[in-house]
């Protein structure tokens, strides 16, 4: 069975639909890209597969042993984390909450796990800082590191490298494929850096009017796909 | 000097300090989540709820305010704070919308139906909003209650500290990763409920908004993590209203404004501090 699978999914907010009759599914190892112009709903999408909207219709499937609360997600930066007062170790060790249940604090192994992503994500020597006087680039790699404490299996990434300059794009994209091919981690990652998410992804999603899901060589093949990158302007991409 | 120790040999004395003591605690370790969820406001809107239900179960002739206020207080924080972000109306927009009409239909009740053996209402509502000398006044009963109420608050914080955190920082990763989000931030506007009614009654709705945002807002100047904003905010909370409730015991000023004043002359100073600190 597919680690995650949408049957016939139709999303939207208060009964509205946004997108209609959505099929697809996720291998446990794939890097899947979904891609579409702004406002299609891709990070609607996201939020209805981590069961944060409901669906209109149809389901979200888990499979392979992935239980719904082990999915590491990485959400596009709200204002309010911005002059947030928190260090860099209680925000990682925060992605540890989703497993606590009812006890009130964390257990040694909690604390060791959060250590370990620290310095996955090379930010040792940011750990007692604020988190708010971090640049972008940092921050995001905290907010991996978070992600990273809850999962082991699947992550979810909307727009991770949005706001950041060339150089820190490309750390961040190879920390990401990283991360898939050396552990093994599902990623799911939504881009509008068409280019990028050719040359890391495996998959892509489009959505919009039209819907392709499948592998990137089949991608550039398609209709949908040809015309998208065809357009030129529509990524801004720079190596 | 010492009139200073003549007072604090006072009973009255004693008992204002140990009660606002425990309140300022309390609200201030409140503040801190509310303060950064944007929702500064709820202490006063809540507050005036609970003046606008106070004048119900006056006019009604409740012989306990209690029953009819913290219920009423306790469903507005529940539809103001736990429906979360989600809401059609704008969270701060809210607040204001129930906090103004829950003033004006109190204050109108009171004047159309004066309770009996009531004839200064202004002077009541004057009372209710800044506090008067209530905490001077206080029964052994209300101590104890507030004793009781605030052993609670804390202890709700401290064992809930880091879900508090994880809800604060940011509820959508907290809810996706499978934090019930729901009950925390419903447990959540239940305590601010519970801590704003005990506050008002004992020192003023004007008073309660000044201790739930001044600490953490001083605090955040100059701490940069979670826990020392939250130590913080609560050790300034704590000084400020021992320091408030001596001064005007002395100086016969209203306690809830020098409390107050108080909250603001720290701000300045963590502001002061904050800005060298940067430099
Ligand atoms: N909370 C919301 N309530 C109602 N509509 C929303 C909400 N958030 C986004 N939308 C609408 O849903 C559509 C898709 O948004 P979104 O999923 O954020 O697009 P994308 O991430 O692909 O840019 C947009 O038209 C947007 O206006
Ligand atoms: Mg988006």
């Amino acid at each position: 069975m597919a680690l995650l699978r949408c049957s016939d999914l139709s999303l939207g907010y208060e009964g509205k639909p946004i997108l209609e009759h959505i099929d697809f599914e996720v291998q446990a190892g794939e890097y899947l890209c979904i891609v579409g112009e702004n406002g299609s709903g891709k990070s609607t999408l996201m939020k209805t597969i981590l069961g944060l909207i409901r669906p209109l219709r149809g389901e979200v499937l888990t499979g392979d042993g992935l239980r719904p609360n082990e999915i590491g997600y990485l959400p596009q930066q709200t204002v309010v984390q911005r002059d947030f007062p928190a260090s860099v170790y209680e925000i990682v060790l925060s992605g540890c909450q989703g497993r606590q249940g009812l006890r009130p604090f964390y257990r040694d192994a909690d604390r060791e796990l959060a250590w370990q992503n620290i310095c996955r994500m090379e930010i040792e020597p940011l750990a007692r800082r604020c988190y708010r006087e971090l640049s972008g680039g940092q921050q995001q790699r905290v907010l991996l590191a978070r992600a990273l404490c809850a999962t082991k299996k699947l992550l979810l990434l909307d727009e991770p490298v949005s706001g950041l300059d060339p150089k820190v794009t490309a750390e961040m994209y190879q920390l990401i494929g990283d991360l898939n091919r050396k552990d093994g981690i599902t990623v799911i990652m939504i881009s509008h850096d068409l280019e990028a998410a050719l040359h890391y992804a495996s998959h892509i999603l489009h959505i919009g009017s039209r819907i392709y899901c499948g592998p990137v060589e089949g991608y550039l093949n398609s209709e949908t796909g040809a015309r998208w990158a065809g357009k030129g302007g529509q990524c801004p991409c720079q190596n | 000097m010492s009139k200073l120790a003549l007072y604090l040999t006072q009973t009255y004395v004693q008992r204002a300090l140990l009660v606002g003591v425990l309140v300022a605690l309390c609200a201030s370790l409140l503040g801190v989540t509310l303060v950064l969820r944007r929702f500064s406001f709820i202490g006063d809107g809540l507050s005036h709820v609970a003046f606008g239900a106070m004048a119900v179960a006056a006019v009604v002739g409740l012989s306990d305010n209690m029953l009819l206020i913290m219920p009423v207080t306790i469903g507005c924080a529940v539809l103001l704070l736990a429906t979360g972000r989600n809401t059609k109306i704008k969270g701060d927009a809210s607040v204001a919308m129930i906090s103004v009409g829950a003033l004006a239909v109190g204050y109108m009740l009171m004047n159309l139906f004066p309770p009996r053996g009531k004839s200064n209402i202004s002077g009541d509502v004057c009372s209710t909003l800044f506090g008067g000398t209530s905490i001077l006044t206080l029964s052994n009963l209300e101590v104890r209650l507030s004793i009781v109420l605030s052993i609670v608050v804390v202890l709700f914080f401290i064992l809930f500290y880091h879900k508090i955190f994880a809800v604060t920082f940011d509820e959508s990763f907290a809810a996706a990763t499978g934090t019930n989000t729901g009950l925390y931030n419903l447990l959540i506007a239940v305590i601010i409920a519970v801590v704003i009614v005990l506050a008002m009654n004992l020192v003023g709705s004007l008073l309660i908004s000044a201790l739930v945002v001044f600490p953490a807002l001083s605090a955040m100047r100059v701490f940069k993590s979670f826990r020392a904003v939250s130590v913080c905010a609560a050790c300034i909370s704590v000084i400020c209203a021992v320091v408030g409730i001596l001064f005007s015991a002395v100086q016969g000023t209203p306690v809830g404004s020098t409390i107050v004043v108080a909250d603001i002359l720290a701000f300045g100073a963590f502001s002061l501090a904050g800005f060298l600190h940067s430099l």
